[in-house]
């Protein structure tokens, strides 16, 4: 190959079209395999995916028959089970971002700086992180349990009874989303971490000098100078929030009475158990434009903050 | 109180307030692995934290309830290969989409942005036909090039291009000059360079490996390609009820050595995990 280059630079004018046009093959090479596999397996399938959304196919009919939007249309105005599980996806959103972030940002706080034992806590917060979700589930399931489940027997000891918390709608909802927070948080609490390093500590010293008291110096310096960091998280938070499948999957199956049914598992129940391939796929559109939305919204305050 | 003293009463109060935080970041483990070794009447009696009787058949029969060992097994190779792939195609995209000018560059880039956007749940269901139509079902080979190319690999590139835009251009043209080709300059200049970066992409797909749910739930039917996670979640008797003890067991099996990699090397986990997640 470096023969070739030199050959090339000796033979002159001609060359440099050919070094250059080299360079482009050489480089589309190097990218041909992340190439051939988005066509295959995203690009390809994004664009069956909106063909099946406009097609009435049950899997066991084996045959798919074009019905444009009847799905979408099924879906928002007809199937009543769709607004439950967009409200429930919702639900579990506002429930879990808030918590998550709060939590993440006092414990960034906490852990920003070094002290005795900084280095365990970090550890600590972030052990659910890399743990899978099943496990974490299956651990938590056990824990919940009505009769006999850790919590009640620890309430008990105390005279309270417990509920069935997974067992009873209003309950099973706040158990998973506290659950899932406890798992999660700690993915944000370094994020926030990392932020919170890269703030000089000049500004700080300077304002502390002025006389500023702790919480003056959080609202008017770290604060305003996490938002980008805040933003990010927030988007990446609800989008996470959006897609929770395998959590719910193991701690409640989308019960009680279809309490904790959220969008990616009712995409999955209807297209996989039910084999209702059309109206999942229309599901999974709506999915996708859901979070294609908060990207953009994402992208547009982004913009707006920089200005 | 002196101001030191001061000092030292605020942390400590400060300390106690952590320690009670970390309660339900680290009781479920505890519990867990106490719970794997006691029998079902203990688990659901008067709450114990060391087994009154330890039960090590209990880690016996995990393995013959189900070929736990097999699937063990599955989940380590899969999640192995899975990573390499992933280090192979991502630096190299990587490295051009940083490094190289190129037709069609700049809508690449827009695409993959745009695969990053869009997550796996969308695209499972075509995914699913198109493995079928490759007679792919029921093997690994999903498990391997799902996420090799899905939005996880677009991310390990958009990492790996990251890293590459910051090193120094000198020492590639050094390495042309000494006469070696692109490969040659990506291979032995770029990589060896790009250490930290691969070591950050590395223990994350390999934990994504290891923690995906979805497509073994899918892809796979006969227990014996089962991977861990799915493992975990059929332990049940023939009434659909989980097997307490033995789910625990077979837990804290696959959690246990997860978790302690991570506590010897937690600062370069963590670190990754800033990285991708900061970048990406």
């Amino acid at each position: 190959m470096a023969d070739t280059v030199h050959n090339s630079i000796r033979t002159g004018h001609k060359t440099w079209l050919t070094l250059k046009m080299r360079e482009m093959m050489e480089a589309w090479l190097f990218v041909s395999p992340t190439f051939i596999g988005f066509l295959l397996f995203f690009l390809g399938p994004l664009c069956a995916v909106v063909y099946y959304s406009m097609t009435e196919w049950n899997l066991l009919s084996q045959q798919a028959t074009f019905v444009g939007l009847a799905n979408f249309q099924n879906a928002l105005l007809e199937n009543p089970d769709f607004w439950l599980v967009v409200r429930n996806s919702v639900i579990f959103a506002i429930g879990l971002v808030p918590l998550n972030m709060a939590l993440a940002l006092a414990l960034a706080l906490a852990l920003s700086r070094p002290f005795f034992g900084v280095v365990f806590f970090r550890t600590v917060f972030f052990a659910p992180v890399i743990t899978s979700a099943i496990a974490w589930a299956i651990v938590w399931k056990f824990l919940l349990q009505g009769e006999g489940g850790f919590i009640n027997q620890v309430l008990a000891l105390v005279g309270i009874t417990g509920p069935n918390w997974l067992r009873e709608p209003s309950w099973a909802m706040a158990a998973v989303i506290v659950t899932r927070v406890i798992k999660m948080v700690g993915l944000n609490m370094i994020l926030y971490i990392a932020a919170l390093q890269a703030i000089p500590r000049d500004y700080e010293e300077a304002a502390r000098l002025e006389g500023a008291s702790r919480r003056q110096i959080f609202s008017m310096i770290t604060w305003p100078l996490l938002a980008p960091t805040t933003l990010v998280i927030m988007v990446i938070t609800t989008i996470g929030s959006f897609k929770v499948f395998d959590h719910i999957y193991q701690m409640t199956g989308g019960g009680p009475e279809n309490g904790t049914l959220v969008l990616a598992f009712y995409i999955y129940q209807q297209g996989f158990k039910f084999f209702n391939v059309g109206y999942a796929s229309a599901l999974a559109m709506i999915m996708f434009v859901m979070i294609m939305a908060l990207t953009l919204v994402q992208v547009m305050l982004r913009r707006k903050g920089s200005e | 109180m002196t101001q030191r003293q001061v000092q030292i009463l605020y942390r400590t109060c400060w300390t106690i307030a952590l320690l009670i935080a970390a309660i339900p970041f680290v009781f479920p483990f505890v519990w867990m692995v106490s719970a794997g070794f006691k029998s079902v009447t203990e688990i659901f009696g008067a709450p114990t934290l060391i087994p009154r009787v330890w039960r090590w058949q209990n880690f016996v029969e995990v393995f013959t309830y189900q070929p736990f060992a097999r699937q063990y097994f599955n989940s380590l190779y899969i999640a192995i290969v899975v990573t390499a792939l992933t280090l192979v195609i991502s630096s190299l995209a990587g490295y051009a989409l940083a490094r190289m000018r190129f037709a069609g560059a700049g809508l690449l880039m827009l695409f993959l942005i745009s695969a990053l956007m869009v997550p796996e749940e969308v695209t499972i269901i075509p995914n699913f036909f198109l493995m079928r139509w490759f007679g792919l079902v029921d093997t690994h080979w999903p498990l391997i090039l799902l996420p090799t190319f899905g939005p996880h690999g677009v991310m390990a590139t958009f990492l790996m291009r990251q890293y590459f835009l910051a090193l120094p251009k000198e020492l590639e043209e050094a390495g042309k000059m000494d006469g070696l080709s692109r490969f040659g300059v990506w291979w032995k200049i770029a990589l060896p360079m790009a250490r930290p970066a691969l070591a950050a992409v590395s223990i994350i797909t390999f934990l994504f490996s290891w923690n995906l749910f979805l497509e073994p739930l899918i892809f796979l039917s006969s227990l014996d390609m089962f991977t861990l996670p799915l493992a975990l979640s059929n332990f049940n008797d023939s009434y659909g009820l989980p097997l307490w003890n033995l789910q625990l067991a077979a837990t804290s099996l696959a959690v246990v050595p997860i978790l302690i990699v991570y506590l010897i090397a937690q600062r370069q986990i963590i670190e990754s995990f800033a990285l991708s997640g900061v970048k990406g």
